[in-house]
């Protein structure tokens, strides 16, 4: 029972003690922000940046899964688009509503499927795997649509990202939905718990009997599906799907979990961590853009705080061993 | 050629924290000799070769080259002072060239930094011609064969005017054809004046290469002889010559019935017709010296490497094991050799390692009952007494002992039946070995079957009830815990 006592509070500040440091570089953002602009802590601008977020932040879920098995997904943001203009074929074409999200989801699972089998199977490393996916998804996006964006849905397709429930927007919703399932299932799933002990030592899971390729294969399953996901709230959204959307998302997506916390080295890493990250991301550039930085500077600021956030990070780290 | 010694080594000390590697060793080294070292694993060869060679730093004692005194202080200052070593592992380039890999680091150059290529395999011809060899110099490192690598890694020591070389080893991955071809370019050294030191467990080497040994045990040096002064076995009798301390408190367990039955393995991995059997209770001890194929053994029943033919029944129905969820469903657990890159996840808690194996106990579709395995994690760290702050600790905060108490858990915790144990107190200290074989113990007596590969042989001699000896992938011997004896153990696995 005294056992339980110390690892409730171990626990605790050995778990989230490196998500309160990313916390509060968010909140010292915000409070910049508020200090240098009027128009930044209002509700509505809030929100604002929660919506923003949203799509990075779900497509950085499923990163952070990868991420964690010590490999990488550079596909996501064309296997977004590709997964959009099938759906939005789909809506033109009249096929109903429920099966057409379906249908993008499912694109979306399939790719990420066919990543994990070219790793697991294929024996591929994952960069060049999904590198390879990447060319593939969004140049299959690009034939499928001869290069023109697929636009104009119904009403009840469209409040997927406009509607709102208690003044919260849909898509910040879905995010935090997602965000809670995603959090349960690495924290208390089978899924989970593997997916932390391949990242930590791929052969020491095999060795404790773990079948490590239909798990790898089923996490980048997971960021694939994902990555539909973020296609169907984006395309309500723009009310278009594009074959160019999704461009560089792989890399914001990258940059959120690893300024959440995530080690590429794997076997590290939380959701909660990744969803500061994109907030921070987020953030920064709704403040840049209210305060009138140009977007090439933006640039600039966002690249910096990503190489610094990682820095802290792992200062922090040696200091913990 | 007996004048005096090119190199003595005197009182030379070694400690590690809380171990005394060497105590007291020394011997001499003759103008032109093979000078053989000789001794159990762990008696203290290597270490010795590594402070002569500057890769360790000696506590104690002096260094004695041509007549003075010197401090050996790093591999690069062992070089220029003309002591060189061939190690088990090359340290070749495999996509340089022969020549290039002889020269690597100190290339010739001409103007504007540009290497030299024909200055470098002019001189690398040279130096090979000198051996008696006719490699290409331009060939890359990694179309050549093993023992064709290990000769690039002599004509490299001798460019660089080498007079003392230490091969660890050299003939361990060599056909006989190759260890002929070697010992002749040793007769070409030899004639040169160049002093070897040479590591080998194979006796017949000994006798044939040889001028004078040194033998080893414990850490000391137990004396150096004239090869020929000596036989065979009265070698081995100075190697291994000492009691069983109370180090080992093995506990004998009822023998029960038969669970494990190998008959006639053989592997991809190199394992010719192996057959034994294993009962409850039981240690079954595994000796041999290094590439037996006592590894490839646990691997294999562990479903790890191929079975190319033989069967494995478990509890007498033949199984079949293809992979480790096939070994552990049926009742088997396996503690590697390297617990860390084997054994434990790192980063993960000593909670989750401990349930790694069998986490369908304590899920229900996938989803886990935290509690559950939260009780029954902290039920073993109890009762093995795992020293750690909570279950939530990182295994890689805990000492080696411990970690090894945490994969014996993980095993426990799948109920594994039959206990593959690969050297299983390796890195850990004395105390802590103390506690493992108790908890051996505590196995067998509850009806466990162990398999026990080791290397220290007092400890298969300690703890087994029952020893196999391995050699070249097969079953050489096999004894009673009473009729063993180390000298036997060792003709078994040497090879008569």
């Amino acid at each position: 029972m005294c056992l339980r006592g110390i690892a409730l509070r171990e626990n605790f500040f050995s778990h989230y003690g490196r998500q309160l440091g990313t916390l509060s570089g968010l909140l010292g953002l915000v409070v910049a922000l508020w200090a240098l602009t009027p128009h930044f802590l209002t509700v509505s601008n809030l929100l604002n940046i929660a919506e923003q977020a949203t799509i990075i932040a779900i497509v950085a879920v499923g990163m952070t899964f990868v991420i964690i098995t010590a490999g990488i997904d550079l596909s996501v943001g064309s296997v977004l688009a590709f997964a959009g203009v099938v759906m939005a074929s789909a809506l033109h074409q009249g096929v109903p509503l429920p099966v057409a999200l379906l249908g993008g989801l499912g694109i979306g699972l399939l790719c990420g499927l066919v990543n994990g089998l070219l790793i697991t199977i294929g024996r591929l490393p994952p960069f060049i795997a999904t590198l390879g996916m990447m060319s593939v998804a969004r140049g299959t996006a690009l034939m499928f649509t001869e290069g023109r964006p697929v636009s104009g849905f119904s009403e009840a397709f469209r409040s997927l990202a406009t509607g709102e429930v208690l003044y919260i927007p849909t898509p910040v919703i879905i995010m935090i939905a997602v965000y809670a399932v995603a959090h349960l299932v690495l924290k208390r799933t089978k899924l989970g718990r593997y997916t932390y002990a391949i990242g930590g030592n791929e052969e020491a899971a095999l060795l404790s009997g773990i079948n490590v390729k239909l798990y790898k294969t089923m996490v980048y399953g997971l960021a694939g599906m994902l990555a539909g996901l973020a296609a169907i709230l984006l395309t309500a959204r723009l009310n278009s799907a594009q074959p160019i959307a999704g461009m560089n998302y792989e890399l914001d997506a990258i940059a959120a979990t690893v300024i959440g916390g995530t080690s590429l080295l794997g076997g590290e890493g939380t959701v909660l961590g990744t969803l500061i990250g994109a907030l921070i991301m987020a953030v920064l550039r709704n403040g840049l853009n209210l305060l009138g930085v140009s977007s090439f500077i933006q640039q600039i600021v966002i690249g910096s705080v990503i190489i610094v956030a990682v820095l802290i990070d792992m200062a922090l780290k040696r200091r913990g061993k | 050629m007996a004048d005096a010694p090119v190199l003595e080594m005197r009182h030379i000390r070694k400690t590690f924290p809380g171990v005394v590697a060497l105590d007291d060793v020394g011997f001499e080294l003759r103008r032109g000799e093979v000078h053989i070292l000789l001794g159990e694993n762990g008696a203290g060869k290597s270490t010795l070769m590594k402070i002569l060679s500057g890769a360790y730093q000696k506590s104690a004692g002096e260094i004695i080259l041509d007549g003075a005194e010197v401090e050996i202080k790093n591999p690069k200052h062992a070089q220029t002072l003309g002591i060189s070593t061939i190690y088990q592992e090359f340290n070749l380039i495999p996509h340089l060239s022969v020549g290039e890999n002889i020269f690597l680091g100190r290339e010739p150059v001409r103007l504007l930094g540009l290497i030299d290529q024909r200055a470098i395999f002019q001189a690398a011809t040279r130096a090979l011609n000198g051996l008696g060899l006719t490699l290409n110099p331009r060939k890359l490192v990694k179309e050549l064969r093993v023992a064709e690598q290990q000769m690039v890694e002599v004509a490299k020591a001798l460019s660089l005017d080498a007079r003392i070389l230490i091969m660890d080893e050299p003939t361990a991955a060599l056909t006989e054809h190759e260890i002929k071809e070697l010992f002749a370019t040793i007769r070409t050294l030899k004639a040169k004046g160049v002093s070897i030191v040479y590591i080998s467990h194979r006796m017949e080497e000994l006798f044939e290469i040889g001028d004078r040994v040194t033998v080893l045990r414990d850490g000391c040096s137990i004396g150096t002889y004239d090869v020929h002064a000596k036989s065979r076995s009265e070698l081995i009798r100075l190697m291994v010559n000492r009691e069983l301390t109370d180090l080992f408190p093995k506990e004998r367990a009822v023998r029960g019935p038969e669970v494990v039955r190998v008959k006639g393995l053989s592997t991809k991995g190199g394992l010719k017709d192996i057959s034994f059997t294993l009962h409850k209770g039981e240690v079954l001890g595994i000796a041999g010296l290094l590439g037996a194929g006592r590894t490839e053994l646990a691997r294999a029943i562990f479903g790890l490497d191929k079975i190319t033919s033989g069967t494995i029944y478990i509890n007498g129905a033949p199984q079949r094991i293809g992979s480790p969820r096939a070994a552990i469903n049926s009742g088997i657990g396996f503690l590697t050799e390297d617990r860390k890159s084997q054994g434990l996840v790192l980063p993960l808690s000593v909670k989750a390692n401990l349930c790694l194996s069998s986490i369908d106990k304590f899920s229900r579709w996938g989803i886990m009952d935290t509690k559950e395995e939260q009780q029954a994690a902290g039920r073993y760290v109890n009762e093995l007494r795992i020293r750690t702050p909570s279950l939530d600790q990182k295994v890689v905060f805990l000492s080696g002992g411990n970690q090894q108490k945490v994969v014996l858990s993980k095993w426990l915790c799948s109920q594994a039946e039959v206990f593959i144990f690969d050297e299983p107190t390796r890195g850990i200290d004395v105390g802590a070995k103390t506690e493992i074989y108790q908890l051996m113990n505590r196995l067998t007596a509850s009806g466990v079957a162990i398999i026990m590969i080791s290397s220290e042989l007092l400890e298969v001699l300690g703890m087994s009830d029952r020893i196999l000896v391995m050699r070249g992938g097969r079953i050489t011997g096999e004894f009673s815990a009473e009729d063993a004896t180390q000298e036997k153990i060792l003709q078994c696995a040497l090879g008569e």
